[in-house]
């Protein structure tokens, strides 16, 4: 009993971390960004800040936005922070991770970005259309490659589990395999892309045809923007999470880990949270945003190394 | 026993077929009609579940004084009979019930009734016969109804040209077949399927039976590059009965495959799958950019249809592979994904044909570019359809997602087979599986976006009115099967099993006795899948956060034009279209895949004429396969005209002639 009531204990804690921690990884994002452009950038916990703001505002609502339109903000958040609590972070010993292998978790996240492109095309204008119809092309190329990249870490550890995977990996007896360098650098083609960051897309953007998301998400406002931007937050965790996961798992505490080793995943996670952060604000500072016929050849690319990834698996074992 | 009864329904719907000519002529008649199948077809449905639940090892066959006179007519109920007449009836009662509502709207009944109950007797013969003379007989049974069907509106150009094209794909299918069926049985000519699968043909016959099994048995399920007649035909006919050619029939084409290289052949080559996988791949991309670049609903889930059974062949492909090198239950697993597609695959698709049948009557239209705004004034038909999308699109927790989930697990199961062949081709196969599931969601969200969301196009979609409650019920029927098989699927997956047993020998783990009614392929540190567990949490979290924002945060809510940047357009033109949404997607695949060209004109400044866009698609399949054949074919006809206006003379030497060149041939062949 004691186990499941401690099983149950880490779910909710993993739950309540992810939804708590995701935008305060936006804000460092965006701090980081700025300092490197020699700007002073919002406070860190500005990120808290708006979506309070935006959770008491009402809801303007289009004129002809049906019913869908109206839910579709729940099941995006419910089914990205469902995916989200399903990826171990700080410990592995997750209650129901089993109830969703990897495979599952990116289709839970392609079920969201379904009902998301849904309604960019709800209120018929031509803005949500763009967006939509955009970010199902990207999609279209960076989910194939994500379970491209899947398959190569599915094959390598013998299993799609990703508690599996970390232990597998975290058992040092794969050392350095080209094949998981292949993987890794596919996975961060793929989640540059999901996240809608620079290069594919711009976060920050007020342009308006250049923007892929947040054309998709224009006519939203009140609670559930707030939604949509903390399921966007949540993403981007999700997506560190799993790389985080997969490929540096140092420090994840084992399924039945004592209190410390709990508190040692924890200070781990988050400094992988900062690294990660770090990088993508390096990366996003260097880098100009490409056009967006462009994004197939870069996204072919992370789709190109899973499948080589995944070939070289094939052929042999030890590669 | 159970064949006999299900012969007594078979028996009622045949007779039911010419009292349907007599009954089509009053309004009452048409739902007499439809009730009597829907009846008939559900009890046909049950015979076939209690067949493969509770006499999963007894088989039971009948041979009727029917046919040949030294064969007879043999009939047979096994597992994989069993599991596809449940299929055959399930999408069988489905269509009726919807037909109760749709069938008042025909305005030629007599056309549509008397063929109806007939073709639902067919696909159950075809599934049920067991020598391969009523195989053949009850194959072109089937075919020839759904063509009477297919052209029923034949008043439209094109539908007639559908029926032509058809008859001709459907001819040179049972063609390819019954050379099967005769090599198969031999030159002693032993057309029993237990004869058949009692003799033991060589490799090279074998081989040879393959090929004509996955031309003969894929021109009717529609792979590429045998499925031009598919999108022509499908929605050429009246909704119930395309959601019945795409839902069931093909899968009668399936079954016909299965039964061939699975039972009647013996123990495979490993070769063999390599043909059927790289089909199988092609056929589920093709199909699915076909479908993406179409603004007809009708003809979107026909092409729909392809890509799933593209699917389905890649499952099969695998179970052969595995089987071949002896892997059976790595073989069972890829089976059932396959077999569990099929299931799934009729049950949307039927429920899609249906949706856009329930559009058709309340619009008249076909083409999404004339609809939008439907969710507004067809709420229920929207709910079910948006099902249907989900389910098809392989998203959790609806079904579609499963047997995809079940492939996937099968295809990592592969790097052990042994041969170099399958392991360059099984990751190839392995992308294109991944990039169809991820098109198939892109193509949905362009037909539900254009077709119900939006503002409405044209005044025959803002008069659109929902549909009656029989077709809804038939529509919500379906929707929740969608979801049942998607967050219990080991049920669905343990009654496979027989099935499995019966073809590869082995089934797959039991279950219905896994823990919180997860699915667990192989181990559970391997992979598990469940979607009840998934469904309930993405449920709560939806719930938690809705209760939690309207009591705590803010639930106001105020309704105003929309934003659109500022600049909202009044005019419904100015949303997107089906082919702007589609265009970012023609450009990256379609510029290959079917030389897609845009061609833009701009009128100078202060001209009064319009700019145009047009967008030019060749099919290529089309232009490289099918017109050469048909231009040789018109050249030969018109050089052979001649000879219909010869004289007598001319004949009666033409006919001496003949039989001089046969003696002579017989001569020289002694």
């Amino acid at each position: 009993m004691a186990v499941i009531i401690r099983d149950f204990a880490l779910q909710g804690a993993q739950m309540l971390l992810v939804l708590l921690l995701s935008p305060l990884l936006t804000g460092f994002v965006r701090k980081v960004k700025a300092r490197l452009l020699r700007r002073q950038g919002p406070p860190l916990l500005q990120p808290y800040l708006d979506l309070i703001r935006l959770l008491r505002k009402d809801v303007v609502l289009a004129n002809n936005a049906s019913w869908l339109f109206r839910v579709i903000p729940y099941i995006v958040f419910a089914g990205i922070w469902v995916a989200a609590s399903l990826v171990p972070t700080f410990g592995s010993g997750l209650m129901f991770s089993w109830s969703a292998d990897l495979i599952a978790i990116i289709a839970l996240l392609g079920s969201a970005r379904f009902f998301l492109a849904l309604a960019g095309l709800d209120v018929g204008t031509s803005f949500g259309g763009i967006g939509s119809s955009r970010e199902v092309m990207i999609a279209s190329l960076a989910e194939p490659a994500m379970l491209m990249i899947v398959f190569t870490l599915a094959l390598v550890a013998g299993s799609t589990q990703l508690s599996t995977m970390a232990a597998h990996i975290l058992s040092g007896e794969e050392g350095l395999r080209v094949s998981l360098g292949l993987a890794l650098l596919a996975l961060i083609i793929v989640a540059i892309a999901e996240n809608a960051r620079i290069p594919i897309d711009n976060p920050a953007t007020h342009l308006e045809l250049t923007m892929v998301h947040e054309a998709m998400v224009l006519e939203y406002s009140g609670r559930h923007l707030a939604l949509i931007e903390l399921s966007s937050a949540l993403k981007l965790l999700l997506y560190v999470s799993v790389i985080g996961c997969l490929f540096a798992p140092w420090g994840i505490a084992g399924p039945d880990a004592s209190f410390p080793a709990l508190a040692i995943g924890v200070a781990s996670y988050m400094v992988k949270l900062a690294v990660a952060g770090l990088m993508l604000a390096l990366f996003e500072t260097a880098i100009a945003k490409m056009r967006v016929f462009r994004v197939p050849a870069f996204l072919g690319a992370a789709l190109m190394l899973g499948l080589l990834a995944t070939l070289l698996l094939f052929v042999s074992r030890s590669l | 026993m159970m064949v006999v009864y299900s012969l007594y329904g078979v028996a009622a719907l045949v007779v039911l077929a010419p009292l349907a000519v007599a009954l089509g002529a009053s309004p009452r008649g048409t739902g007499a009609v439809y009730g009597a199948s829907l009846i008939v077809t559900l009890t046909l449905c049950m015979i076939a579940l209690l067949s493969l639940f509770e006499y999963s090892n007894r088989i039971s066959s009948i041979t009727l004084p029917l046919g040949l006179p030294w064969l007879g007519a043999h009939f047979r109920i096994d597992a994989l009979s069993a599991f596809f007449l449940v299929v055959v009836n399930l999408g069988g009662a489905a269509a009726s019930l919807f037909a109760l509502g749709y069938g008042r709207h025909e305005h030629s009944p007599q056309r549509v009734l008397p063929f109806y109950p007939a073709y639902l007797a067919a696909m159950n013969l075809v599934v049920m016969a067991d020598d391969a003379f009523s195989f053949l007989v009850s194959w072109e049974f089937m075919s020839l109804t759904s063509w009477a069907l297919v052209i029923a509106h034949h008043q439209l150009r094109e539908n007639l040209r559908a029926g032509y094209v058809y008859l001709l794909m459907a001819s040179f299918g049972t063609l390819a077949l019954l050379l099967s069926f005769g090599l198969l049985a031999g030159s002693d000519g032993s057309y029993a399927f237990d004869a058949i699968r009692a003799s033991h043909p060589s490799a090279a016959l074998a081989a040879l039976v393959l090929i004509l099994a996955v031309v003969g048995a894929g021109s009717k399920a529609g792979v590429v590059p045998l499925h031009a007649w598919l999108p022509l035909a499908h929605p050429a006919a009246p909704s119930h009965v395309s959601a019945l050619m795409s839902g069931v029939m093909t899968k009668v084409a399936v079954y016909g495959f299965v039964r061939i290289v699975f039972d009647l052949l013996g123990p495979p080559d490993w070769w063999w799958s390599m043909v059927v996988l790289a089909v199988g791949g092609i056929t589920a991309v093709m199909g699915v950019l076909y479908a993406l670049m179409q603004h007809d609903l009708k003809r979107l889930l026909a092409y729909h249809t392809v890509e799933n059974i593209g699917i389905i062949y890649i499952g099969l492909g695998l179970a052969l592979a595995f089987k071949a090198h002896g892997m059976p239950l790595a073989a069972a697993l890829a089976l059932t994904a396959g077999l569990f597609h099929v299931f799934n695959h009729s049950i949307f698709k039927s429920l899609l044909f249906f949706g856009a049948g329930a559009v058709l009557n309340a619009t008249g239209e076909r083409d999404m570019e004339h609809l939008g705004g439907l969710i507004h004034r067809m709420p229920q038909t929207a709910f079910v359809f948006l099902v249907g999308c989900v389910a098809i699109s392989a998203l959790p927790p609806l079904n579609g997602f499963v047997s995809e989930w079940l492939t996937f697990q099968a295809i990592l199961l592969s790097p052990q087979l042994p041969s170099w062949g399958l392991k360059f081709l099984v990751p190839a196969v392995g992308a294109l599986l991944a990039l169809s599931a991820a098109l198939a969601a892109a193509c949905f969200v362009k037909a539900f976006g254009v077709s119900f969301l939006g503002r409405a196009r044209t005044p025959a979609a803002v008069a659109a009115k929902e549909t009656d409650s029989n077709s809804l019920a038939a529509m919500y029927f379906l929707a929740a099967l969608c979801l049942v098989a998607g967050i219990v699927p080991g049920f669905f997956i343990d009654a496979l099993a027989p099935v499995t047993k019966s073809l590869v020998g082995v089934s797959m783990p039991h279950q219905a006795g896994v823990e919180w009614l997860s699915i667990v392929p192989i181990a559970e540190s391997r992979s598990s899948y469940n979607g009840l567990l998934v469904f309930i949490f993405v449920l709560l979290a939806g719930s938690i956060a809705a209760f939690a924002i309207h009591r705590l945060a803010s639930d106001k809510l105020r309704r105003g034009p929309a934003w659109d940047c500022g600049y909202p357009d009044p005019s419904s033109a100015t949303q997107y279209t089906a082919s702007s949404f589609a265009q970012p997607i023609r450009r990256v695949y379609g510029t290959s895949v079917f030389r897609a060209r845009e061609i833009g004109e701009m009128p100078p400044p202060g001209a009064t004429t319009p700019a145009r866009l047009t967008v030019e698609l060749r099919d290529l399949i089309w232009d490289a396969a099918y017109a050469p054949v048909a231009t040789a074919i018109e050249y030969a006809t018109e050089k052979l005209n001649y000879l219909q206006f010869l004289t007598i003379r001319q004949y009666l030497s033409l006919v001496f002639a003949a039989l001089v060149i046969l003696l002579l041939v017989l001569a020289i062949w002694q």
